[in-house]
């Protein structure tokens, strides 16, 4: 073998008077850092290896273990930073694509954090939330043109609706790309909490068809896992055009990860790989949208909203405002910062346009063209927490989908390591050794905890605006003041600056 | 009686039962470091993880309900707790013949390292409140709760 370019990214500092020699380390990191030599009675570790996942600190006893940022310099250079540096070295020396997980984390503008809400001062009264009710039940569907009465009585029929107890779900994240106890975490969560979780394109499994009132059962290009009885278990569809982290990419899922329960729930053979194709083969237009929206609402006879997922691309709101027209109850919006198992690395950090203007857009244009209560809408692509959800909510949001929150309240350090298959969390591995690490009694009591966290922290956010139900606050932008952002940002969030 | 219980699908065996069971044994039982690095023999753990990876469960005394330890004793050492029930080992008497690690069906009694000749095995952390195993264990895969047999 010639010599290797890479060098360390992580340092790992075991401080000597702490460390009991307990071994935790040694048999917690999967990637195999540490090790313990018996000869000299002595652990070392292999900076190489380290991730910077954080298992071997947190489980460390003692605290004995630290992990920095491997302070090598290179030669400073504003455009040849360590980072571009590093991925040529890689790259000349596997001749691949480079892969990466979690979503993009290169510094472009957040816009969340360039926006500002609103609360009431001496002309209008806040409401205290512990003394007063405060409504954040949110219904996900299409509503109708107008409401007919007669003798009192509502007359007109109501298409089948996803009634959600807080505005925020799961994000789409499928068994195989993260483990089963993963997903037992999340769809447990949403069932105590009262709000959704998403399969993913990975199907349903056998374990989880009692919590299919709480699913939205995806319907993605490869088609994994589909037929009438996984429709039929979750309380809405959705087609999966596209994925913020990789817009007009399919998936991969290598075939190690297809063990004999991913096998059984995808329908496809053991140890085979699962390819998404990019495009669904059999949409290419609008029209073969409908198609298949109508096609799966005759196979559920029109009992399930059908949603339609795609990736914040340049001309989001005309797509958005063809997929209405295509029949959808639902449009998800997925960002640019959404987060996934594995994407190319150049395509997460450079392909799609942020959540937030996205949303803008779209709204702006249904409402224009008279059809927006035709459709709900729902983003995802970094929501980071409840103020991210009330500022995506002012900007016309009906509700929000959480991925990479959702895994971190799971224990997700954020390593971004999600596909080499060796999560140290337990959360995005299929190694068997790795997933009873993730116990989910405990993941679902924590990512419902962070639920009702988020929902104390609405409703606070809501009664300082002297608002008392979250209908009030969507598509509401009054609520919403922009700092340093360009009169042009502000015209497309539809947003004042602050101070005007 | 209460019991502890080994949920062995979630235990990640980490090991970290037999960490702190050795530390509340020694003579500092609040202090890892301590435990570890001054003591001159670290108490044997008197819970055990038994592994053929990916199975793994932390195995300590079951305190039978009819012990063959108890009934194996030559000295009247080993005896019942008339409070709480836990089979327990009177270092006064025990004379370190090992029989009762002989009888014990389980591997739940084993031969202390720190000291001459008594036989170590779990206490339940009688004084300290929960056993420091089930307090310790990071992915609740160790559950004290009242059972039978």
């Amino acid at each position: 073998m010639t010599l290797s370019m890479n060098t360390p990214e992580f340092l790992v500092e075991r401080d000597l008077d702490r460390c009991i020699k307990c071994q935790v380390c040694v048999g917690q990191c999967a990637n195999e850092v540490h090790k313990y030599d018996k000869e000299t009675d002595s652990l070392s570790c292999d900076d190489l290896a380290c991730v910077g996942c954080h298992r071997c600190v947190t489980l460390c006893p003692t605290h004995a273990l630290t992990i920095k940022k491997f302070p090598l310099e290179f030669r400073e250079n504003a455009n040849w930073t360590a980072n571009t540096i590093n991925a040529i070295y890689k790259q000349a020396e596997s001749g691949g694509i480079l892969l990466t997980g979690m979503g993009n984390d290169k510094p472009y503008p957040i816009y969340w954090d360039h926006l500002l809400l609103n609360a009431s001062q001496v002309t209008n009264p806040s409401i205290d939330p512990l003394r007063e009710p405060m409504e954040v039940k949110t219904y996900l569907g299409r509503k109708p043109d107008k409401l007919d009465f007669s003798d009192g009585e509502l007359v007109t029929e109501i298409a089948p609706q996803v009634e959600l107890e807080l505005p925020i779900m799961f994000s789409a994240m499928s068994f195989g790309s993260i483990s089963l106890n993963a997903v037992k975490s999340l769809a447990a969560a949403a069932k105590e909490v009262g709000t959704m979780f998403n399969t993913g394109e990975g199907g349903l499994h056998q374990d989880l068809y009692s919590y299919g009132d709480n699913a939205i059962v995806q319907v993605a290009s490869g088609r994994f896992g589909v037929h009438p009885q996984y429709l039929d278990a979750g309380t809405a569809i959705e087609i999966k055009i596209g994925q913020g982290a990789k817009p007009g990419i399919g998936g991969h899922l290598p075939g190690e990860k297809v063990g004999k329960e991913v096998s059984e729930t995808r329908m496809i053979p053991e140890g085979s790989d699962a390819l998404s194709p990019a495009p669904h083969h059999d949409i290419y237009s609008i029209e073969d949208l409908r198609q298949l929206i109508y096609s799966l609402k005759e196979a559920t006879r029109y009992k399930k909203p059908v949603a339609v997922k795609i990736a914040a691309v340049h001309n989001v709101a005309a797509i958005a405002s063809g997929i209405a027209r295509a029949g959808a109850d639902i449009i998800t919006i997925d960002g640019f910062r959404g987060g996934t198992g594995a994407t190319p690395l150049r395509t997460r950090d450079n392909v799609g346009i942020p959540i937030e203007l996205a949303l803008a857009a779209v709204d702006s244009r249904l409402r224009n063209e008279s059809i927006r209560h035709q459709v709900s809408l729902v983003v995802a692509g970094s929501v980071r927490n409840s103020a991210d959800i009330m500022k995506a909510i002012a900007l016309g949001a009906d509700a929000v989908y959480i991925g990479s929150s959702a895994l971190l309240a799971l224990g997700c350090h954020m390593c971004q390591k999600c596909y080499t298959g060796k999560c140290n969390w337990g959360i995005a591995t299929q190694d068997p050794n790795l997933v009873k690490r993730l116990n989910p009694e405990i993941g679902a009591q924590r990512a419902a905890n962070l639920l009702r966290a988020w929902k104390h922290e609405i409703k606070e956010m809501l009664g300082g605006m002297g608002i008392n139900a979250i209908e009030s606050l969507r598509g509401n932008r009054l609520m919403l003041r922009g700092v340093g952002l360009s009169d042009r940002d502000l015209e497309i969030l539809g947003v004042k600056a602050a101070g005007e | 009686m209460k019991k502890i219980y080994a949920q062995e699908k979630y235990c990640i065996g980490c090991r970290l039962c037999e960490v702190y069971c050795s530390a509340v044994h020694s003579e500092y039982p609040n202090d890892l470091v301590k435990a570890f690095n001054r003591s001159k023999i670290v108490p044997t753990p008197r819970v055990k993880v038994e592994e053929d990876r990916p199975l793994s469960f932390a195995m300590q005394c079951r305190h039978c309900d009819e012990p063959h330890c108890l009934k194996a004793c030559i000295t009247g050492a080993m005896y019942r707790d008339e409070e709480s029930g836990a089979i327990l080992n009177d270092a006064e008497r025990c004379v370190g013949c090992w029989t009762c690690i002989v009888a014990c069906p389980y591997g739940g009694i084993f031969r202390d390292e720190s000291k001459s000749k008594v036989v170590a095995k779990c206490d339940y952390c009688l004084d300290q409140g929960d056993p420091a195993c089930v307090k310790n264990c990071p992915n609740g895969a160790l559950i004290i709760e009242e059972g039978g047999e």
